[in-house]
C-alpha cells in the first residue's frame, strides 16, 4: 500500500492522477478517453512528450531544409536553382536567394535548432517521457502546468512560423539578434514584423521553458518512488535534473534582455543604442550600450549550451552501459562532474565577447573559467570510454549512435579549448572554425545523443520497434557526413574566412575555398535526405514496426522497463516497484542473466554497489 | 516552520527516501520559481548600475521624488516613497497573519488578513500610479529627454542636486536623465505588474478560502505558497527602492 504515497503526495488539484494511484487495485484507464483529452489536450507525460519529439521533428525538417538553401548559395554562388523559387517564391527570384533572405535563412537555422529542437525537442521530449518513468511516478508533480508548458511552446511555435511568411521576412540579425540591428525597425528588412514576431515568440518560449523546468526539477526530488534514493538515480535523471536547473536559472536573464530589447524598439528608450547613424542621419537614441544585451544574452546564451548537451550526455551514459551489458565507470564521478559543468556554465559567458572590447584582464579571468570546463568533460569522455572498455558491446542502432556521440563530443570539444583561450579567439573569432566548433559539439552531438535516445526509446513509446537496416544507413551516412561537412570548415576558418558572408567568391583570398564549399554543399544535401529516412523511418514504425514482445527489449535494469508493453496514463498497473538497488547492476543474477533490475530485493549476502 | 510541516498533509505521505527539503512539491516550484524570478529582477537591476557606473552624472533621487500628493510644492524628499515603502511592508505582515491564521484553520481569521493584505497591495498600487502619473507631468517618461538640442537644460534642473547641476554639461544631463527614467519606469513597472498579480492571486485564495475550499481540503498551504510570493515581491522592493531611491 506504501506506493501510493507518491501519488498521495499530489494535491486536490490533481485529483484526477490520484485516483490512479488508489485505483491500482482494479486497474486503471477503466474509463475511455475522449480523444481530445487523451492526445491532444493531455496530461499524460508521456502523450506530452510525444508531443514535444513531433513538433521538434517538424521544426528539424524545416530548419534543416533552411540550411540546405543557403548551403545551395555558398555551395554554388554562380549558379541559380529554380526549384528554390518554388519554395521561397520573391525571395529567390530566378533561382537565385537574395542576400535579406539568406540572413534570415540562417538566423532562423540557429534559432529553430537550437530553441525549437534542440531545446525544447530534446529535454521536452526525454524529460517528459523519462523523469516519471525511470524515478518510479505515476506522473509529473503538476500535469496540468505541464500541458501547458507544451501548449504555451505551440503557441510559441505558432509566432515563429508565422514569421516566415510575413512580407518582409522573419528575423534577420543572426539567432542572437544583437542590436542594433534587432533594436531598430529601420535597420533592415528582418528587423521590422519579423523580430517582432521572434520576441513574441521566444517571450513564449521562456514560460513553457519555466513551466517544465520547475515541474522536473520538483518531480526528480519530490516524487521519487520508495528507496529511490538521488544516488540509485540513472544518469539520465540527473543530466535532465542539471538541464532543468540551468533552463529555470538562465531563461529569466534573457527575459531581462528581451524586454529591453522590446523597449528599444517600441517606446523609444535608448537601453542598448546610441549614436546610430542610418543612412547618414543621425538617430536620437544615446547612452545605451549594445554590449549590456550580449551581457544578458550571454548569460543565457552559454548555459544554453549546455541545456543542448547534458541531456545527450545522460542518455549516452545510460545507452552506452546498457548495450554495453557493464556498469557505468565512475557513477559518482559523472554526478559530480555534471553538477561541476552545471556551476561552470554559469560564469564562462564572455567568452562569447572576447573581441567586444571588453577589460583583457576580465577576459582573463573567463579564460581561465572556461578552461576549466575541460575537466569535468574530460571526466566524462574517459567514464564513457572505460564503460565500453572490454564490455560485451552489442552494436544495436541506438548503441551506435551513442558512441557517434561520444566520437562527435571529442572532436568538436578539443577546438573548445582553441577558443576559450582570448588570444586565440582574435583570430578565430566569427571564422568557420566557430562554426565546425560548435556544429560537432552542440549541434550534431547533441543529435546523436538524441537519435540514441529515440531509437532505445522508441519500444517503451510506441510498443514497436524501428527499422534496424534504416537506421544504420542513417547513422554511417550522418557520422561520414557530419564530419565531412565540419572538419574542412576548420581549415577555412584557420585561413580567417569569417561566417555569415553571402558571396565569398568576391573575395580573393577565400577563392581558393570554391571547390571545398561546393564539396561541403553537396554532403549537405545527401546527409539532409538521409535525415528525412529516419523521419519515414520514425513515422511508418510507429503503425508498422515489428511489435515488442519481451517488455525488456534491451535488458536494461531501469523502472521504465518494468511497465507494460503499452503502458496507460499512470505509467503502472498495479503498486509502483520499489527500488533496492543502483540502476547499473550488469552482472550475474545467478539465473543466467547478465543485469538486475533495479526493482529485484538484494540476494542474501549481496552488498550493495 | 515546524507548523508548516505538520500540517500539510501530503508530507507524511512522502517514501522515497530523504525529501531534501522536507517540502511539498508546490513549494518547492514556488521557490524554484521565486529563484527564477530574481534572476529576471537582477538582471534588470545589473543592467541599471553598469549604466550609473558609466555615467558622469545622476539624478538626485532627494529631488526626483521630494512631492507629496496634496502638499504643493513643499520640498518633502522621499517621504511618498517612505509611505509606500511602510505600507507594503505592512501588508507583508498582515500577509504573515493570514498564513498563521491558516496554520490553525481559522477560516476568519484567514479572511480578515488576506483582506487587509489585499488593500495593502492596492494602495501600494495606487501611490505608484500617482508617483508615474506625477513624474509624466514634468516630462519624464520612457524615451524624454533624449535630444540635447531640443531639451532646454532648465528641464532637468529639478532632478538634479544644485552643485552638480551647475557644472554638468547639458550632454551628460540628457544621457544620465533619459537613461534613469527609462530604468526607471520599465523596473518599477515590472515590479508594479508582479504586485498586481499577487493581489490578483491574493483575491483568488481569499474566493477560496469563503467558499471553503481549503477546509474541505483539510490545509491552507496555498495560502502558504500565495504568501511566499507575495514577501518575494516585497523583498525586490526593498532593492528596487535600494537602487532607486536611495543610493
Amino acid at each position: 500500500m506504501s506506493h501510493e504515497a507518491t501519488t498521495g503526495n499530489a494535491h486536490v488539484a490533481h485529483a484526477h492522477l490520484d485516483s490512479h494511484g488508489h485505483a491500482h487495485a482494479h486497474g486503471h484507464e477503466h474509463h475511455e478517453q475522449h480523444f481530445i483529452t487523451k492526445w491532444i489536450f493531455s496530461q499524460d507525460h508521456k502523450v506530452i512528450a510525444k508531443q514535444y519529439l513531433i513538433t521538434g521533428i517538424i521544426w528539424a525538417i524545416v530548419g534543416a531544409l533552411f540550411s540546405v538553401f543557403f548551403r545551395l548559395q555558398l555551395g554554388f554562388p554562380e549558379d541559380t536553382f529554380p526549384i528554390m523559387e518554388k519554395f521561397l517564391g520573391h525571395w529567390a527570384k530566378g533561382g537565385k536567394l537574395t542576400p535579406e533572405f539568406y540572413y534570415a535563412l540562417v538566423t532562423m537555422h540557429g534559432t529553430i535548432l537550437v530553441f525549437f529542437v534542440l531545446t525544447a525537442g530534446l529535454s521536452g521530449t526525454f524529460s517528459n517521457f523519462l523523469i516519471p518513468l525511470q524515478i518510479g511516478a505515476r506522473d509529473m508533480a503538476s500535469p496540468f502546468m505541464n500541458m501547458l508548458s507544451y501548449w504555451f511552446f505551440f503557441i510559441s511555435s505558432i509566432f515563429m512560423f508565422v514569421s516566415l511568411f510575413v512580407q518582409t521576412g522573419p528575423a534577420a540579425g543572426g539567432w542572437t539578434t544583437y542590436p542594433p540591428l534587432s533594436a531598430l525597425k529601420e535597420a533592415s528588412l528582418g528587423s521590422g514584423l519579423g523580430m517582432d514576431l521572434w520576441l513574441i515568440s521566444m517571450a513564449l518560449f521562456v514560460v513553457s521553458q519555466l513551466l517544465a523546468g520547475l515541474n522536473y526539477i520538483t518531480t526528480i526530488l519530490n516524487m521519487r518512488t520508495k528507496g529511490m534514493k538521488m544516488t540509485r538515480m540513472p544518469l539520465t535523471i540527473w543530466a535532465l535534473f542539471f538541464t532543468a536547473v540551468l533552463g529555470v536559472l538562465s531563461f529569466p536573464v534573457l527575459l531581462s534582455g528581451f524586454v529591453l530589447l522590446i523597449f528599444d524598439r517600441h517606446f523609444g528608450t535608448s537601453f542598448y543604442l546610441s549614436e546610430i547613424f542610418i543612412g547618414g542621419k543621425a538617430l536620437s537614441h544615446i547612452g545605451g550600450s549594445a554590449v549590456l544585451y550580449q551581457h544578458l544574452f550571454w548569460f543565457l546564451g552559454h548555459p544554453e549550451v549546455y541545456i543542448v548537451m547534458l541531456p545527450g550526455m545522460g542518455m549516452a551514459s545510460e545507452i552506452l552501459s546498457t548495450h554495453s551489458r557493464k556498469p557505468i565507470f565512475g557513477y559518482l564521478a559523472m554526478i559530480i562532474s555534471l553538477t561541476g559543468i552545471t556551476a561552470l556554465a554559469f560564469v564562462v559567458w564572455a567568452h562569447h565577447m572576447f573581441v567586444t572590447g571588453m577589460s583583457p584582464f576580465l577576459g582573463g579571468i573567463f579564460v581561465l573559467l572556461t578552461l576549466l570546463i575541460a575537466i569535468p568533460s574530460a571526466i566524462k569522455v574517459f567514464n564513457w570510454l572505460t564503460t565500453i572498455w572490454r564490455g560485451n558491446l552489442k552494436f544495436t542502432v541506438p548503441m551506435m549512435f551513442a558512441l557517434g556521440f561520444v566520437s562527435l563530443f571529442i572532436s568538436g570539444g578539443l577546438t573548445g579549448i582553441f577558443l576559450g583561450n582570448s588570444a586565440l579567439d582574435i583570430h578565430l573569432h566569427d571564422t568557420y572554425f566557430v562554426i565546425a566548433h560548435f556544429h560537432l559539439v552542440m549541434g550534431v552531438s547533441a543529435f546523436f545523443g538524441m537519435f540514441a535516445g529515440i531509437y532505445h526509446w522508441f519500444p517503451k513509446m510506441f510498443g514497436r520497434f524501428m527499422n534496424n537496416t534504416l537506421g544504420y544507413i542513417h547513422f554511417f551516412v550522418t557520422l561520414a557526413g557530419a564530419y565531412l561537412i565540419f572538419w574542412p570548415m576548420h581549415y577555412e576558418g584557420f585561413a580567417g574566412m569569417p561566417r555569415r558572408y553571402y558571396d565569398y567568391s568576391a573575395w580573393e583570398s577565400f577563392k581558393q575555398f570554391g571547390h571545398l564549399n561546393a564539396f561541403i554543399s553537396v554532403v549537405v544535401i545527401i546527409v539532409f535526405f538521409t535525415q528525412l529516412l529516419f523521419v519515414f523511418n520514425f513515422f511508418i514504425s510507429i503503425f508498422k514496426g515489428r511489435k515488442v514482445t519481451n517488455p525488456n527489449p534491451w535488458g536494461s535494469t531501469t523502472l521504465e522497463w518494468t511497465t507494460p508493453l503499452h503502458p496507460g496514463h499512470g505509467n503502472w498497473e498495479g503498486d509502483i516497484p520499489e527500488v533496492h538497488r543502483w540502476p547499473y547492476d550488469y552482472k550475474d543474477d545467478g539465473q543466467g542473466n547478465d543485469f538486475i533490475p533495479q526493482h529485484i530485493p538484494l540476494r542474501p549476502g549481496e552488498e550493495e554497489h | 516552520m515546524t507548523q508548516a510541516t505538520t500540517t500539510t498533509a501530503e508530507i507524511k505521505k512522502w517514501d522515497g527516501g530523504h525529501s531534501p527539503f522536507n517540502l511539498s512539491y508546490g513549494k518547492i516550484m514556488m521557490w524554484f520559481f521565486l529563484l527564477s524570478d530574481a534572476l529576471t529582477f537582477g538582471a534588470l537591476l545589473i543592467s541599471y548600475g553598469t549604466k550609473r557606473f558609466f555615467s558622469n552624472v545622476w539624478p538626485d533621487s532627494n529631488h526626483v521624488f521630494k512631492s507629496f500628493p496634496g502638499l504643493g510644492d513643499k520640498n518633502l524628499p522621499l517621504m511618498f516613497v517612505s509611505l509606500m515603502t511602510f505600507i507594503l511592508i505592512l501588508s507583508s505582515v498582515t500577509m504573515v497573519l493570514a498564513v498563521h491564521a491558516g496554520h490553525y484553520k481559522d477560516k476568519k481569521a484567514v479572511i480578515k488578513w488576506l483582506l487587509f493584505t489585499i488593500i495593502g497591495g492596492i494602495a501600494f498600487l495606487s501611490c505608484q500610479c500617482w508617483e508615474w502619473v506625477h513624474l509624466h507631468g514634468e516630462g519624464a517618461w520612457w524615451g524624454s529627454f533624449v535630444d540635447p538640442a531640443t531639451t532646454p537644460k532648465a528641464s532637468l534642473e529639478h532632478f538634479y542636486n544644485p552643485k552638480v547641476f551647475a557644472g554638468m554639461s547639458i550632454q551628460d544631463g540628457v544621457n544620465a536623465t533619459t537613461s534613469f527614467f527609462n530604468f526607471f519606469f520599465t523596473i518599477t513597472g515590472f515590479h508594479g505588474m508582479h504586485v498586481l498579480s499577487g493581489v490578483l492571486l491574493n483575491v483568488m485564495i481569499l474566493v477560496n478560502t469563503v467558499n471553503g475550499t481549503y477546509e474541505r481540503r483539510g490545509h491552507y498551504e496555498m495560502i502558504e505558497k500565495v504568501g511566499l510570493y507575495w514577501h518575494f515581491v516585497d523583498l525586490v522592493w526593498v532593492f528596487v527602492f535600494t537602487c532607486f531611491y536611495l543610493l
